[in-house]
């Protein structure tokens, strides 16, 4: 039996739980950057943030909305949406020079099977936008 | 976060030398926000004005990481990042390493756990300043936390800087502090298959050191099959296998720190 705990469990007070996870330092980064870049252009409140996330970014979607939106409480980001946009992986073979997505740390070159892949894509962590109302 | 006294939260942050009494503990404001953020947040997001921002999420902690960078770098400082799951044998490293060390090079560490003094007492007690970061219930170390450490820890010229980050082999991966490279300690107690659970790190580390081989005797620790997953992430990483505890293979480790300050 897997047991599950429930998103909102923690959500009205940002818990020492919640806390203990890298993705609720980036969610207060988020927070943080997408609040200066409202007020340095004119903005009040936070409607909707979107981010890009690689999938070697070691960051999970899930916990990261949970986060942000615990986050983004006391902030002119409350009750905002965040849209993350997922980045796939690539990589180029050191052997054969090919670039190619990947899945994994794991994975080998699907073309020559070779173990060093040098990782070009997919460790992406951006706040790419935001909507405002003035 | 609190939007009005930029804190960033980081009230249970304590940082702090072995040898001083507790400060009071930081309850400068209260967190009430009578700005009238209470009104009702039903946004479409379809409406509003977009403005593009485009900034990496991490660039503040990368930035403060850069200036530590290159303010060890002006005085010759060189900082490693010690990283591993809790308990795996980093302080117990760091007092036989300092030990035999200490009269060779200047040396200095700072220690990040949740909570207590213990690890920066362990090291004052081998001779070597050292410093504790509590993190409260934070999870890793950042480069604020350790701009603020060097800001009290007497780090001479030249010295060899050793940061023992929180036990956790997930989120220090992401959280530059300026050093000159991760070090993710693995102990044999911990199961072979670390690396291919926290890729991350082994990722982000250029040298992993497999500690308490004492125990191999006790324990079904396949070490070659750790070498090679661990080799499989990462292709580059240097590995070294030793016992803080009988001292063997510590040798090589040794030449390897002080090459570093060769
Ligand atoms: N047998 C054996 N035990 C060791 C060795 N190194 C450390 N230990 C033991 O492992 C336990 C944890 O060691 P620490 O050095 O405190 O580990 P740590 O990684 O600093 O722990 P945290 O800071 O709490 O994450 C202690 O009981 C040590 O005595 C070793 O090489 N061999
Ligand atoms: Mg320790
Ligand atoms: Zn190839």
């Amino acid at each position: 039996m897997l047991y599950r705990l429930r998103k909102d469990f923690l959500l009205p007070n940002k818990s020492a739980i919640v806390k203990s996870m890298h993705e609720m330092s980036l969610a207060m980064s988020i927070v943080e950057i997408a609040s200066n870049a409202a007020r340095s252009q004119g903005g009040k409140i936070i409607n909707h943030v979107e981010v890009e996330v690689g999938s070697l970014a070691g960051v999970m979607e899930e916990a990261l909305s949970f986060c942000f939106a615990a986050a983004a409480q006391d902030s002119i980001a409350a009750g905002a949406t965040l849209k993350i946009i997922p980045v796939a992986a690539k990589a180029r073979c050191a052997d054969c020079g090919e670039i190619q997505p990947i899945d994994s740390f794991f994975d080998n070159c699907p073309r020559c099977q070779g173990h060093q892949l040098e990782i070009i894509q997919g460790r992406e962590l951006h706040v790419l936008s935001i909507i405002v109302d003035e | 976060m609190c939007e009005s006294c930029g804190c960033n939260h980081k009230h249970d942050t304590l940082i702090r030398r072995p040898d001083t009494v507790d400060p009071a503990p930081h309850t400068a404001h209260n967190h009430v926000h009578g700005d009238g953020h209470g009104h009702d947040h039903e946004h479409e997001h379809g409406h509003g004005r977009k403005i593009l921002v485009e900034q990496a999420i991490l660039s503040k902690n990368d930035q403060l990481a850069g200036q530590n960078r290159r303010q060890f770098q002006a005085r010759g400082v060189i900082a490693l990042n010690l990283v591993s799951s809790p308990g795996s044998g980093k302080t117990t490293l760091l007092e036989q390493t300092l030990k035999i060390l200490k009269t060779e090079m200047p040396l200095a560490v700072i220690e990040g756990d949740q909570q207590t003094m213990h690890d920066a007492e362990r090291i004052e007690a081998v001779g070597v300043p050292a410093i504790q970061i509590n993190t409260g219930s934070g999870c890793h170390l950042d480069a604020d936390m350790i701009s603020r450490a060097v800001q009290q820890l007497p780090v001479a010229e030249r010295s060899l800087l050793f940061i023992e980050n929180v036990g956790n082999l997930v989120c220090p991966a992401l959280f530059d502090l300026g050093e000159e490279c991760k070090v993710v300690i693995l102990s044999v107690t911990e199961g072979e298959d670390k690396p291919q659970k926290y890729p991350y790190m082994f990722q982000a580390a250029q040298i992993a050191v497999i500690t308490k081989t004492d125990l191999l005797p006790y324990v079904d620790f396949d070490i070659s099959r750790a070498k090679s997953l661990a080799l499989h992430v990462n292709p580059d990483l240097r590995i070294f296998e030793l016992s803080a505890k009988t001292g063997l293979g510590m040798a090589a480790w040794l030449d390897w720190l002080r090459s570093l300050r060769a």
